[in-house]
């Protein structure tokens, strides 16, 4: 068994990732980039298994395989039926955000102004029908003023203030519901629904994401840091999940 | 039965400029890559179109062929941003509609189905709204009856409009004379919504073969879009290069590396250019192979 010090960032980031999907029940986790894959992985094969995940392309899959390996699939997803999925609310999606605000607006289609951008990104992608149907979490591996800003040039995800604005409609499935940065996990769980610093990562004081953010976070007075992982977890993620070490290439230290 | 095969160049002429063109496919995947090339060599421009975007989109924007494009995205996956698209954005040579994915989808059923719109969540509260301001919302007309739910009293939901196109292009595996198309891989995308809403449907495939002859070449459940929704099938042997076409071939990696670096500097796209676009399917053909041997 490996000594509770030299878990790494990425590992913890992972676990935290994984904590997205506790209690989940029998829905498909849509993760994206590496960590938030491994998360939900290593969610399925611990405390969420009825989770369901894709093998990326067009189909359901058995279980959790490695990163990378090939897996074995159970059902047809093609990209149309996803809706079906994502209209009926029984998918909780990790998305990365650009930028994400206080009020938990998300990012990912342009920095600058969006008519003629400084930086044109992807695009809104299915963010904003992601955010008003099920619950949306969002994965930032580089915390810093410029993703953690005060407002996002782009509402692409949709955040509690903006939804609230929109009546109804928007609120009834809508559920932001954590935010994991490589320095710590945010929620919404205020009076006002904004940004409340959740845990910080071991080896992170709560001054350094402070600093880190552009906005004026909610922290609570006693903050906790983010549970590392188990020992059966951590055989997981390094001798099963993730034996090349791919989370290390996200999220360094 | 009449016989609906037919050219990329008979395609380019039914094309004017000013014209709503959809293109089928995903990202860089199954995309009708032969067809965009032959609108990049001809005289058409000022054409709006309709895609979940991927290299098609950025063909068409460093060609100057595309006046406006209304996506969610446009992405080469493995890579994930198209730099001519980002270029062309950046430098305002080309306007944008920017739609949640799922509304795109929408669109392309309602013209399909001849509705004005379908009602949907998808982009209340968000920006989508506020960078297209002649999208308008619903309120339901079931406040209440029995057709009424109480969670949902009240509610405003968008109204995706039909997004009626002129002309739908698709690239499928196999076609048949007739117009029946054949999807082999895991995903027909949104294809067949692109021939629904379509005024003229061009479908571009693998292999072209006698009416009656697909379900020799695969599944009768893969002939899904069939030829009550084709005008005219074109062959076209790896007309989906550089994109993938599963399972006849995976994505050319190298050669879309080749594409984003062509965006570099103007002398790399011209040469780009020259090589790739300024030549029929023959001569592009060639040049892959050439460049694939070097």
């Amino acid at each position: 068994m490996t000594p509770e010090g030299d878990v790494t960032r990425a590992e913890i980031c992972a676990v935290a990732c994984a904590e997205v999907w506790r209690d989940a029940g029998e829905v498909l986790a849509s993760p994206f980039g590496t960590i938030p894959s491994l998360g939900a992985r290593l969610a399925l094969r611990t405390f969420s298994p009825d989770l369901v995940l894709t093998d990326g392309e067009a189909a359901l899959i058995v279980g959790a395989p490695p990163l990378g390996a090939e897996p074995v699939r159970e059902a047809a997803m093609p990209f149309r039926t996803v809706f079906d999925l994502l209209w009926s609310g029984r998918r909780h999606v990790m998305m990365m955000a650009s930028q994400i605000d206080r009020q938990g607006n998300q990012n990912l289609s342009v920095i600058g102004d969006w008519a003629r951008p400084k930086t044109q990104l992807v695009g809104v992608r299915g963010a904003p029908g992601n955010s008003v149907n099920h619950p949306t979490s969002y994965w930032v591996p580089d915390h810093s003023p410029r993703s953690f800003v005060e407002q996002v040039d782009m509402v692409a995800g949709v955040g509690y203030r903006r939804a609230a604005g929109a009546g109804p409609g928007a609120t009834r499935f809508h559920h932001v519901h954590r935010v994991v940065s490589n320095l710590g996990v945010f929620d919404f769980e205020t009076p006002e629904r904004v940004m409340r610093l959740r845990s910080v990562h071991p080896g992170v004081t709560v001054g350094e994401v402070r600093a880190a953010t552009g906005f004026e976070l909610v922290v609570p007075d006693d903050v906790p840091e983010s549970r590392g992982p188990t020992a059966d977890e951590l055989e997981l993620l390094r001798n099963v999940l993730d034996p090349a070490a791919t989370r290390d290439r996200e999220v360094k230290g | 039965m009449a016989d609906k095969r037919s050219t990329l160049d008979e395609l380019v002429a039914e094309l004017r400029p000013g014209m709503t063109v959809g293109i089928g496919g995903w990202g860089s995947r199954r995309k009708p890559m032969a067809a965009v090339r032959a609108i990049c060599r001809s005289g058409v421009d000022d054409l709006t179109v309709v895609a979940y975007g991927g290299p098609d989109v950025g063909l068409l924007c460093a060609t100057g062929k595309a006046r406006r494009v209304v996506t969610g995205f446009v992405t080469l996956d493995s890579i994930p941003l198209d730099p001519h698209w980002r270029a062309a954005r950046q430098e305002g040579r080309v306007e944008l509609t920017e739609f949640d994915e799922g509304m795109l989808y929408l669109g392309l059923q309602a013209a399909a189905w001849r509705v004005p719109f379908l009602p949907t969540r998808a982009g209340l509260g968000s920006d989508v709204l506020t960078v297209n301001p002649r999208l308008r919302t619903v309120r339901s007309p079931y406040e209440d009856g029995p057709f009424a739910d109480p969670l949902d009293h009240g509610a405003e939901l968008v109204a995706v409009p039909a997004l009626r196109l002129d002309l739908a292009i698709v690239h499928a595996n196999r076609a048949d004379a007739a117009g029946n198309a054949q999807f082999l891989g895991p995903d027909r995308y949104f294809d067949e919504l692109y021939l629904g809403a379509a005024a003229r449907r061009f479908v571009t495939a693998e292999k072209v073969v006698e009416e009656g002859a697909l379900p020799a070449e695969g599944p009768l459940a893969a002939v899904t879009a069939h030829r009550l929704l084709v005008d005219a099938v074109v062959e076209t042997p790896g007309g989906a290069h550089f994109t993938s076409c599963e399972p006849d071939y995976g994505r050319d990696e190298a050669f879309q590396r080749a594409y984003v670096d062509a965006a570099k500097d103007p002398q790399a796209w011209e040469r780009f250019r020259a090589r790739h676009l300024e030549v029929d399917e023959a001569g592009y053909r060639a040049a892959v192979r050439e460049g694939a041997a070097r």
